[in-house]
């Protein structure tokens, strides 16, 4: 059976305990984001620390299926207090890895390579890249406010 | 049970013979997005384009008069099919390009009408004021709500609809607070594609005319599922697409009263839907020429024809029959499993084969997921129906639907698939 390969164990915890979750009030950015065929849906919010702006808060609520909840659960452990720079390699690394151009690098994806499976099915990628692209949308924004700031 | 002889059926259908999945047999309930194609469609098919193939009302030999008389038969067939008039039977891609169909005649005949334009006898039924009312139901699919909501937004026209109620119905008591002598058409599906209702289209039919409003019925769900006959439903406009009654993908025909035809603006324009062309106007062809633009698909009529051929052999009362006991069954044994949630009717009163569902702590997509796995191909999501999971405070639902190749043993296959999900999540049942 493939199904162990797509909801590793590691998956299932994330989505089961998933970290992070949970919104903040004043934000630099925030975007929803939906998954039009399925409806699965995250509001991710990204805040630049002022007093160190390589430390970008992430926070976001969700609801969906397992794998997008655990692919935001990985993002979070990911790229929360990282730089937008550290963010933006990351999720160019979960895209590759979607497209299958290239191998799951855990030095950049932590958790993440767990979601390797899902590039067998095809209708599941964009479940696991939900909230990689809200979170490069949100960073966008946030960067745009600071150099309007 | 009266069930049909789906060993028998189901050897027509050439798809239904391979596995998926490592080997896994095909048990195919994704019928309500899209049905498989038995042999006699596909040869049908592939006849009009080894031996007649040539562009339809177009030219004068030999081919182009073989292809427009099988496109032309293939509309009288299904004409029969529906009981409806040949001539009032209108190919368009699909139900959706149907449904747009109606709601443009609104649009282009409230845009004529404000510049002073002529129109066609009796289109000042279909010219929209400010405040006027159309009306849909709170169970509709996307394709027959959001060309509504557009015809609103440009005409400042009004969108109302009917409520559901807490057990999946139609809530009968807004057909009389909703309706009003502003309401211009009533737009409602006869059978809901997620909760499996079927609706009394006889009260709304009632209703509507009474308040003089034309009524649209989405006969998706309904066309292919049980006999339908245009003059005992007393509707002005029925929609439908051939890809979910074994027809082949890209042909959908939308059926309409021969005076409202008449009456109405063409949609898309341009060849074939013409009366005489110059430079700077053109007149349009009586219906249903005048909504047929372009060289239309006259393969895929002639494979809609067929696949009403082969319904007619099995009789649409024993299709009916034969879901309704397939939906009995699956409503039954579902409903018997801890953990697991019906959307929809509980009972198989007035109910078609669209069995939706949740599962305890286990989202859709990972019960589709599980379900794949073993070869049950089910549809995960919203089903183009979001409001109807607003409506039920449900992210998404799982859905199986049922056709005339799906027997018994497909259900158990459904029923120990959702087992197999159960245990793989790890949920207490
Ligand atoms: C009730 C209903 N209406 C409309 C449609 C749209 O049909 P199509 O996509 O073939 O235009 C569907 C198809 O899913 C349906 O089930």
């Amino acid at each position: 059976m493939k199904l162990e390969n797509m909801y590793q164990e590691i998956i299932l915890d994330h989505y089961r305990h998933p970290h992070g979750k949970g919104l903040r009030e004043n934000v630099d950015a925030q975007v929803h984001h939906v998954n039009p065929t399925c409806g699965d849906e995250i509001t991710l919010q990204v805040t630049i620390d002022p007093e160190n702006p390589d430390r970008v808060i992430v926070s976001y609520d969700n609801q969906g299926c397992s794998i997008s909840q655990a692919s935001a659960s990985i993002l979070f452990d990911q790229l929360n207090n990282q730089s937008i720079q550290t963010g933006m390699t990351a999720v160019d690394h979960m895209v590759a890895m979607m497209q299958r151009t290239e191998e799951p690098n855990e030095d950049v994806l932590g958790d993440g390579i767990a979601l390797v499976g899902v590039a067998q099915y095809p209708a599941r990628v964009k479940c696991a890249l939900l909230s990689w692209m809200a979170w490069k949308d949100a960073a966008i924004q946030a960067q745009g406010e600071e150099s309007h700031a | 049970m009266t069930l049909l002889d789906v060993a028998r059926i189901a050897a027509d259908f050439p798809i239904l013979g391979r596995t998926v999945r490592d080997g896994q047999r095909l048990v195919y309930l994704d019928s309500g997005a899209t049905s498989q194609k038995p042999r006699q469609v596909l040869d049908a098919e592939r006849e009009f384009y080894e031996k007649h193939n040539a562009a339809v009302h177009r030219g004068a030999h030999q081919l182009a008069e073989e292809a427009t008389d099988a496109f032309e038969s293939a509309r009288l067939t299904i004409a029969q099919f529906v009981g409806a008039q040949t001539d009032d039977i209108v190919f368009t891609k699909n139900a959706t390009e149907a449904i747009n169909l109606v709601s443009y005649a609104f649009l282009n005949a409230t845009l004529k009408a404000g510049r002073g334009m002529s129109l066609p006898d009796g289109a000042q039924r279909f010219v929209l004021a400010e405040g006027d009312e159309i009306v849909v139901s709170e169970m509709e699919h996307h394709a027959n709500l959001v060309p509504w909501q557009e015809l609103c937004d440009k005409t400042g026209a009004v969108l109302k609809w009917i409520g559901l109620t807490d057990d999946g119905r139609l809530n009968y008591n807004d057909l009389e607070t909703v309706l009003n002598s502003r309401t211009k058409i009533v737009a409602i599906t006869q059978q809901s594609n997620l909760l499996g209702t079927i609706n009394d289209v006889g009260a709304i039919v009632a209703a509507a005319h009474g308040v003089g409003a034309l009524v649209l019925l989405d006969a998706c769900q309904s066309v292919p599922h049980m006999p339908v006959d245009v003059a005992a439903l007393g509707v002005d406009f029925i929609a439908w697409s051939g890809h979910k009654m074994l027809g082949p993908l890209g042909i959908g025909c939308l059926w309409g009263r021969a005076e409202l035809l008449a009456a109405m603006p063409p949609f898309i324009t341009g060849g074939s839907m013409i009366e005489t062309v110059q430079m700077d106007r053109s007149t349009f062809a009586l219906p249903p020429k005048r909504f047929e633009a372009g060289v239309p698909m006259a393969a895929q009529a002639v494979g809609l024809a067929a696949a009403v051929n082969y319904l007619n052999a099995i009789g649409m009362d024993k299709v009916q029959a034969h879901e309704h006991a397939l939906t009995s069954y699956a409503l039954g044994a579902l409903g018997d499993m801890p953990g697991v949630r019906i959307i929809g009717p509980l009972d198989s009163r007035d109910r078609g084969s669209a069995v939706s569902f949740v599962v305890d702590d286990i989202h859709p997509h990972d019960v589709g997921q599980v379900l794949d796995e073993h070869g049950v191909e089910v549809r995960v999501g919203h089903h183009c129906a979001w409001p109807v999971c607003r409506r039920y405070s449900v992210p998404a639902t799982t859905r199986a639907t049922f056709y005339i190749y799906n027997g018994i043993e497909d259900v158990d296959a459904l029923v120990s698939g959702i087992q197999s999900a159960q245990q793989f999540f790890g949920v207490s049942v």
